[in-house]
């Protein structure tokens, strides 16, 4: 008895959802609107039932995942790995520097068709754009993070006789970890948008290809049913991050004081 | 010129560029030599098409991000300021904000067809969450004790809200906005690249399916710039406006 509390909270938490669902079935049935630019939650529900069932779902989201999980993977270790370099090496940062700051609110999607003419239309040439449109955000946050250690902590280290080395896995990267994490939530949305506008423009199935095929048939509860899945799936990759962020965190204010998120 | 001379690494890979194809290194296939890239997009300029392309862009990205803005703001202060709006909208935007926006490119031209109607849409939908998050953030981050003296001296809640809560939220509205500026740029490309007959996007892809790679690459530098110059200028624009918190 006790646990219906929470249930009941979460219950009314939710239920502007729920009323957002029980609007959109209203409105298509209404007609109103045709079913073709709205098809009912219904039609769409069942539409997410049958790509389920037959296995179509799970092929695509594989296959999305798979794209923006390997292009955020690579883009996370190359853009740590070379934000600590220009943090620490003035050569490094005084080729990146500039690098960076033009690269970073550049429009990079604008290359899709470049790597596609260098790399052709398989995984390779989208994974690779989804590194250069998700290290950005990594790099800058690695670079802030890193430059903003207590340069206090540093000295003792140093005084004590650690090795640059272990000062950099033992105080930098842990005391820059927070910041770094940042970038990765930043990043991560960007890599699944890039991942469906990639599979929109090259082809090649995941959820992007499977709503660009459904709007060619002017199929359209197909559209609406990618929409859903791809709002699912983003929202349990970007749960995910945030409770990974926690784990990692569990040693820093941030967890201890619970934040309004 | 200690400003410019920063850029120098730009440069360096520019005569990279320009010698590795010279050289036939690469491919000028792959990688048309800069200098004909530059001839190109000259042309191209003198022919008035990149204009009345970029013109058919920025028109698209401006409205949409100048609506985007303006529900953005007015939604997210709502929900700082009034309880209920909070309550309906704030699960709404949770369960929006980690869409990929991407995902919005087909039911927008499900809806409004391959013109600028559906990039508009797109651009609103996209670039609104990140201008609201700013604006709830910032307007719930106001001080209490700035609302409780405006309201002991008279001040009405909605004089209040105008005078006292909206410039403190102010720097992150801005910040907000400099996100969804980014975003709507790539929303723009995509979308035209996908579904359109105008536009820069567009352009590059026409250009790339008929072989002219070096009219393409002038584009997609043109592209590039055209998102570093906006977020310069409004940067600058950004310090102007907050000039009198300092």
């Amino acid at each position: 008895m006790a646990r219906i509390g929470p249930i009941l909270a979460s219950l009314t938490r939710w239920s502007p959802v729920l009323a957002l669902v029980l609007a959109w079935e209203a409105l298509a049935r209404s007609g109103i609107v045709t079913p073709f630019m709205l098809p009912s939650f219904v039609a769409v529900a069942r539409r997410i039932g049958a790509d389920t069932a037959s296995g179509e779902l799970l092929l695509n989201l594989g296959q999305t995942l798979y794209r923006a999980l390997a292009g955020f993977g690579i883009a996370a270790a190359a853009g740590i790995a070379l934000g600590v370099l220009v943090a620490r090496y003035r050569p490094v940062r005084w080729f990146f520097d500039p690098l960076i700051s033009v690269g970073f609110p550049m429009p990079k999607i604008a290359f899709l068709p470049v790597i596609a003419l260098w790399l052709g239309y398989q995984d390779v040439s989208k994974i690779t754009m989804i590194v250069f449109d998700s290290i950005f955000p990594v790099l800058t946050a690695t670079i802030a993070g890193t430059a903003g250690v207590d340069k206090a902590l540093l000295w003792s280290a140093r005084s004590l006789g650690v090795g640059s080395r272990r000062i950099l896995w033992e105080i930098v990267l842990p005391a820059a970890l927070p910041e770094i994490l940042t970038g990765l939530q930043v990043a991560l949305p960007i890599a699944l948008i890039v991942a469906i506008i990639a599979e929109m423009t090259m082809g090649g199935a995941g959820l992007g290809g499977a709503m660009m095929t459904a709007m060619r048939f002017a199929d359209s509860p197909g559209v609406f049913a990618g929409i859903v899945e791809t709002a699912l799936a983003g929202y349990g990759v970007m749960q995910i991050m945030a409770l990974v962020r926690r784990r990692l965190l569990v040693w820093h204010a941030e967890v201890l004081a619970p934040a309004a998120a | 010129m200690g400003g410019l001379a920063r850029y120098a690494p730009l440069v360096i890979l520019g005569v990279l560029w320009e010698a590795a194809t010279r050289a036939g290194l690469v491919s000028t296939l792959a990688l048309p030599p800069l200098s004909d890239v530059l001839r190109a997009g000259w042309e191209l300029a003198r022919s008035g098409d990149l204009a009345a392309n970029a013109a058919s862009s920025l028109y698209r990205a401006g409205a949409g991000l100048a609506l985007a803005v303006v529900v953005g703001t007015a939604l997210g202060v709502a929900m700082a300021w009034w309880r209920p709006v909070r309550l309906l909208a704030a699960p709404l935007v949770e369960l929006f904000y980690p869409v990929p926006k991407s995902a919005l490119i087909p039911v927008t031209a499900l809806w409004l067809g391959f013109g600028d109607g559906s990039k508009i849409l797109l651009i609103v939908l996209g670039c609104m969450i990140p201008v609201t998050l700013g604006a709830f953030n910032g307007a719930r981050g106001c001080e209490q004790v700035l609302v409780w003296s405006a309201r002991s001296m008279g001040a009405s809640r909605l004089r209040v809200l105008w005078d006292v809560v909206l410039p403190n939220a102010l720097p992150e509205i801005l910040n907000g906005v400099r996100t969804a500026l980014a975003l709507s740029f790539v929303l723009l490309v995509s979308s035209e690249l996908i579904v359109a007959r105008a536009g820069l996007g567009y352009m590059i892809g026409f250009l790339g399916a008929g072989g002219t790679y070096d009219a393409m690459f002038a584009v997609v530098l043109t592209v590039a710039l055209l998102g570093f110059l906006a977020d310069r200028l409004y940067q600058l624009l950004m310090q102007r406006v907050l000039a009198w918190r300092e």
